[in-house]
């Protein structure tokens, strides 16, 4: 009996620094429902709370939407090698608009330094530190694929995330359990895990938020590139592309016979990463010449 | 049902649940010995949970996981803890399929380790988990259970399956036994047959969590599942005879030497099956070249500089065909220290292989081809521990429970300690 309440005791003692959690995780967070299972009713609810939670921890008044696909509307991204300089504009960009922990410098682009006369990725490098565009080399950057069939959704075993209507693959922040199995499907390395909670000065966040995007994420769960939907779905053009000083960046929607990536698309010899994989990513990469 | 009293007092009607509660009251009797090794098991899986609370609130960035490599010591081990438990099958299988009578008597404290090692494996995926507090996202019914998509959900399926499987057929077994009755087979005899296949499944299922992956060559290949079975019918025997000989000693359990000499036959088989299978994995993979062999380079011979690995996986093959050796040589496995030493040998190999040479290397190179290192942390190393001396804890209350059941130690008519035992108490 001594022993048994000794070891309670202990126990309890032991697992002390939990009770922090229980007073950063509200009853109606840890209650929430799956994104696809909330009302419009209750979403406006969890949006009001997230913004609550928003300017309390991080002291910045923000607006978090929930931007829903719209129908007739498939996007793609092209990107030309040839012009790519392999500044990293691109990252940064996309670092400052997705609200990215600041300590890290996380984004979802890596540029990789490839060298001419070879497309194998084992060749290039992801940690130039020189003026570029460095002689004999080319630059790829490698964001989600935004595939048409996502490895990534499939192993989630709490589908936690998902393709949209319009192609874009998502996170619910609110469900990921954070077990990180989608991290290891992904074939292009375009997942990210939030390790600790994200830090981001008040004076530096990007205010324009939406839920499946660029919130700012909790700690412990998984999260991606969007093709920055709280912009696109608007008719806006995602940050990476507004950044690139070289004009490489193409995106749009397919089904507008229009638009600028169909003509790439129709006019480009362009080709996917890893096709071999059977993923089908709505990225695709072009040489001028 | 007909109720068998092969004793002639009548037998107090017990409701399982008693049974349980007087099996727990007397769980915290043993020797000097007995308490110093629980105490300091329990010292270990405090701290171990003292980590994992602090890793909770604090974030995984305390382990040395990362982007790249984001599954570890904790994947790691979860893996092999599968194979163990599906490892104890081996003694299930002589047992019920070929009616060896010497496995019958031993067969329960196969099942008991798989239970302790089930138990641990579903800890080291919650250690894993970024978000414990959202686990019941995971429930089927109440959650959003990606079932059949997802192998993970697969996986929860097969692994609690086979606890509660080997809940039932224990606890019916001892139950029956602490009132002296006779069991009735159709209660036990299906479960032990859904048990052995249940038992491969569990470990495919797991092979296939990571087999399943194109995007990881490494994982990729339809060897893994084999391979898996292989390995976890060397470690689980291996582990079993090294606990029989313990138990031999402690407890007024009688281990049957045949027991042991099957074991030590499948495990002659296993641990050449084994390797054979590494080596065929090791020429695809060198011979052929190309990318697809860059993690086995990293693995084996280091890359770029980096070499992690390489004294883990070396480690693992001396230690595996050490052993195998062994086996292999009867003028050696003749003599029980060389013999023990081996088994022991081979477990810590194939835990090794499994685990840091298995799940690291398939994230090294990354899918974008970085060359990003991993060495775990002080807190995995923390909390790692602590779940391993839990699942001794566990193992350590269920033997010596149990097999006081079976010998007729603790029983029903007799709350109070034998008074007809002569024996000394040097029980643990």
């Amino acid at each position: 009996m001594l022993g048994a309440t000794l070891g309670a005791a202990a126990f309890a003692r032991a697992m002390a620094p939990l009770a922090e959690l229980t007073e950063s995780t509200s009853v109606a967070e840890f209650m929430q429902k799956h994104y696809r299972e909330l009302s419009r009713d209750e979403m406006h609810k969890v949006l009001r709370r997230l913004e609550g939670e928003t300017e309390r921890r991080y002291g910045r008044e923000v607006t978090i939407r929930d931007v829903r696909p719209t129908p007739g509307v498939q996007f793609a991204y092209a990107l030309n090698l040839s012009v790519c300089i392999g500044c990293r504009q691109c990252a940064e960009a996309c670092h400052q608009e997705n609200n990215h922990d600041r300590a890290t410098h996380n984004s979802y682009i890596r540029v990789l330094e490839m060298e001419n006369g070879s497309n194998d990725m084992e060749r290039g490098r992801t940690d130039y530190d020189h003026a570029v565009p460095a002689p004999g080399k080319f630059y790829m950057p490698v964001q989600c694929q935004q595939c048409e069939n996502p490895p990534c959704t499939k192993v989630c075993p709490v589908e936690a995330t998902w393709q949209e209507p319009d192609g874009i693959v998502v996170v619910d922040y609110n469900w990921c359990i954070g077990c990180r199995y989608c991290e290891a499907a992904c074939p292009y390395h375009a997942r990210r895990f939030n390790w600790e909670r994200p830090v981001v000065p008040a004076d530096e966040i990007n205010p324009d938020q939406a839920y499946l995007s660029n919130r700012i994420r909790p700690q412990g769960v998984v999260e991606k590139c969007t093709f920055c939907l709280h912009r696109t779905r608007e008719g806006r053009l995602p940050a990476c592309l507004e950044a690139c000083p070289t004009g490489a960046r193409v995106f749009g929607n397919v089904l507008d016979p229009d638009s600028d990536i169909r003509w790439v698309l129709e006019n480009k010899r362009v080709f996917v990463l890893k096709e071999e994989l059977g993923t089908q990513p709505r990225f695709f990469y072009f040489f001028d010449v | 049902m007909s109720d068998q009293h092969p004793t002639t007092a009548a037998t107090p009607r017990l409701s399982y649940l008693r049974f349980i509660q007087a099996l727990v009251s007397r769980s915290m009797e043993g020797s000097a010995a007995f308490y110093v090794w629980m105490i300091v098991l329990t010292a270990i899986a405090l701290v171990g949970a003292h980590t994992w609370a602090q890793q909770t609130v604090h974030g995984m960035a305390v382990t040395g996981m990362s982007d790249h490599v984001s599954w570890g010591l904790y994947i790691a081990n979860f893996t092999f803890m599968v194979g163990l438990a599906a490892g104890g099958v081996m003694m299930v299988i002589p047992a019920y399929l070929y009616h060896h009578e010497d496995m019958h008597d031993v067969v329960i404290i196969g099942e008991l380790l798989a239970v302790a090692a089930i138990v641990m494996a579903l800890l080291f995926v919650v250690a894993d988990l970024g978000r414990p507090d959202r686990f019941w996202h995971m429930l089927p019914f109440v959650g959003r259970f990606h079932w059949p998509v997802s192998m993970l959900t697969w996986d929860v399926l097969v692994l609690n399956g086979y606890l509660l499987i080997n809940l039932h057929v224990v606890g019916y077994l001892l139950y029956t036994r602490y009132l002296g009755r006779t069991p009735e087979r159709r209660w036990y005899v299906p479960f032990v047959f859904l048990s052995i296949g249940w038992a491969f499944s569990i470990h495919t299922v797991t092979a296939f969590l990571y087999s399943g992956l194109g995007g990881r060559p490494f994982w990729n290949t339809a060897l893994l599942a084999p391979r898996f079975l292989a390995s976890a019918f060397v470690t689980g025997p291996a582990f079993i005879v090294l606990l029989l000989q313990i138990v031999q000693r402690t407890t007024r359990f009688r281990v049957p030497e045949g027991a042991v000499q099957t074991l030590l036959s499948i495990v002659r088989v296993t641990c050449v099956i084994n390797l054979f299978m590494l080596g065929s994995e090791l020429f695809t993979v060198f011979y052929g070249g190309g990318a697809h062999a860059a993690s086995a380079r990293y693995l084996f011979l280091g890359a770029h500089g980096h070499h992690e690995l390489v004294p883990w996986i070396w480690s693992a093959v001396t230690l595996n065909v050490g052993a195998a050796v062994v086996f292999l040589t009867p003028a050696l496995s003749r003599h029980r220290g060389v013999l023990n030493t081996a088994l022991a040998a081979t477990f810590v190999g194939v835990w090794i292989e499994k685990g840091m040479g298995l799940i690291i290397p398939g994230f090294i190179p990354s899918t974008l081809h970085e060359l990003v290192p991993y060495v775990p942390s002080r807190a995995e190393w923390q909390v790692t521990a602590g779940i391993w001396a839990f699942g001794f804890m566990v193992l350590t209350v269920a033997l010596k429970l149990g097999l006081r059941v079976f010998t007729g130690e603790l029983h029903a008519d007799e709350p109070a300690p034998a008074p007809g035992a002569a024996l000394p108490a040097e029980v643990a």
